[in-house]
């Protein structure tokens, strides 16, 4: 490896900050550089429709590593530029101001944006959406006991950020476009145990219902609704999904299909340019399809496989995925994907309890599980996963049984 | 500030200074000691931040609570000294704790 070597990473993320000093560790000799166009070092994400949302953690604390580990780690970091283009003829990025740096190694982590509506009044003060910090810091700065919080989507970060408004005392309204809250990404009784919770903890859910406008004068008063129901607000927060950032990668030719398609290694179609994290679309062995995943896991460990690929000693993506979300004293714990399931599985009370699991099935197969203060189940359900068993549903439902006995030695 | 030493499953072993407050976690994941992954920055909710505190410092470390003993219950290589790095708050009163790195967190 020639010790001028240059490997610039775009984006200071999730990814970037597992990539950049795990580069180093491996023995890369030359010179490391992210470049973002955020203002500040990477930070977790997850904490800012919980912890830091609730008023329970600072920025500084949910920074992933302090300064001092990047600069021994001879890491340079540029704060506030946006790179405008890939020059891959001549290895180069271009910096929004027009300046050229030439890379050797390429790195994309360039993650995901929120997917925004368009509806009159969006533009209105004290409407907001909630990706990165100075999203989740405005959104603070208008917060307040007793105001009243609009949330647009039932997803897991409106149903975090309910929880979380909640917390500091806010009247809190949730708005859903489905017949149901948690539609794309869980089974109805799973939905349905959290509209029960959300409920019981004093927020409105409504679901089956669009927004079409937003009103106000300067500062926002009220959403309506395409059935004529309005629900006054003094902060709206829309959480309808994201985007992932893949123009730069088209635009230097990259493969593209519904991210950026790397294939096991983090390689992109251009052996230079690598790619980790929510902009990316891999093939994964476990399910046997292309997917596109939104999680931390998923940024941790495709980083870690780009710095393996980069040292040169590759090392194949082969993971299950996992996600989490927390909600009032839930701890909600979700190993692998659902998608195509025909059963669900109930271990525990449900319908009453703050306690269980579910099990997503596909001919007697374990496909997911999502648990919810449960976490042996969540971590025996990822080995049940993973090994692939037929295994009978009246066993996994029956709570006398520990998990631990199903799964295979 | 409180010193701490991680010791890996190999017997290698680092010395590093600590903030009072912070986590035996981001104590590892900001000297980039090696073993503790960490993947949910310190959530209760990954167990990839597995540790086990030295004998003679068990009694001195604040006990866990029912959703970190349960998730210790299912890491490879439970002991009863297992701790999940993330949970254990340090302090000048452990000043000088060594902790013990398993041979893998999966
Ligand atoms: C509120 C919230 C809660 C979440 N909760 C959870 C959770 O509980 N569990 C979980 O697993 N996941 C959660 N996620 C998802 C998780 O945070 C993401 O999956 C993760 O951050 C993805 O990391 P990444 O490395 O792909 O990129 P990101 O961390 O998204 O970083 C990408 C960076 O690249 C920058 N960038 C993009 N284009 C350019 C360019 N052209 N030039 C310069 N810079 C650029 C962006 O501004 C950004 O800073 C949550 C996300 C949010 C927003
Ligand atoms: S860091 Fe995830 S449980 Fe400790």
């Amino acid at each position: 490896m020639a010790a001028k070597s240059r490997c610039i990473i775009i984006g200071a993320s999730h990814a970037a900050a597992q990539l950049a000093p795990t580069l180093r560790q491996q023995g890369w000799t030359g010179s490391i550089s992210m470049i973002c166009n955020e203002y500040a070092l990477p930070y977790h994400r997850p904490p800012l429709s919980k912890d830091f949302l609730a008023g329970t953690k600072t920025a500084e604390q949910i920074l992933i590593r302090p300064a001092a580990v990047y600069k021994k780690c001879d890491v340079g970091i540029t704060m506030g530029v946006t790179v405008a283009a890939i020059d891959r003829s001549n290895k180069q990025i271009m910096l929004e101001d027009g300046l050229a740096l030439d890379y050797d190694k390429l790195v994309l982590t360039t993650g995901a944006r929120v997917r925004k509506i368009d509806i009159p009044g969006v533009d209105l003060n004290g409407v907001f959406y909630l990706r990165d910090l100075n999203d989740a810091q405005q959104i603070k700065m208008s917060t307040g006991a007793n105001k009243r919080a609009v949330i647009i989507g039932g997803g897991y970060i409106g149903l975090e950020t309910a929880s979380a408004l909640r917390k500091i005392g806010m009247q809190v309204t949730v708005l859903e476009a489905m017949p149901r809250i948690l539609q794309r990404v869980t089974a109805p009784e799973v939905a349905a145990f959290y509209s029960r919770i959300h409920k019981e903890e004093g927020v409105e859910i409504v679901a089956g219902v669009q927004a079409v406008s937003i009103s106000g004068d300067k500062q926002v008063e009220s959403v309506q609704c395409h059935d004529g129901t309005e629900y006054e607000a003094d902060i709206v927060i829309i959480g309808v999904g994201v985007i992932p950032n893949t123009e730069l990668a088209e635009q230097a030719g990259l493969e593209i299909d519904n991210g950026i398609v790397v294939d096991e290694y983090a390689r992109t179609s251009d052996e230079d340019i690598l790619a980790a994290g929510d902009c990316t679309s891999h093939y994964n062995p476990i399910y046997q399809r292309h997917l596109r995943l939104e999680s931390v896991q998923n940024a941790l460990d495709q980083a870690s496989v780009a710095a393996s690929t980069i040292s040169g000693n590759l090392k194949a993506y082969s993971a299950l995925p996992w996600f989490w979300s927390d909600q009032y004293d839930l701890k909600l714990q979700i190993a692998g994907l659902s998608q195509g399931y025909t059963d669900v599985v109930v271990r525990g009370d449900i319908g009453d309890s703050r306690s269980f699991a579910a099990f997503y099935m596909r001919e007697g197969k374990l496909l997911a599980v999502d648990a919810v203060n449960r976490p042996q189940e969540f971590m025996f359900g990822k080995k049940l996963i993973m090994q692939g068993n037929q295994l009978d549903p009246g066993q996994l439902a029956d709570e006398s049984l520990p998990l631990k006995t199903l799964v295979a030695s | 500030m409180p010193r701490v030493t991680y010791i890996q499953a190999d017997g290698q072993s680092q010395e590093v200074n600590l903030e009072s407050g912070s986590s035996l976690m981001q104590g590892a994941v900001d000297n980039m000691i090696d073993g503790i992954v960490a993947e949910c920055g310190g959530s209760c909710s990954c167990a990839t931040c597995h540790c086990y505190i030295d004998a003679d410092w068990v009694d001195k470390v604040e006990p866990a609570e029912e959703m970190e003993t349960d998730l210790l219950d299912c890491v490879s290589e439970p002991k009863d000294n297992s701790r999940l790095s993330c949970q254990v708050k340090v302090s000048d009163a452990l000043d000088g704790l060594v902790v013990h790195l398993p041979t893998t967190q999966f």
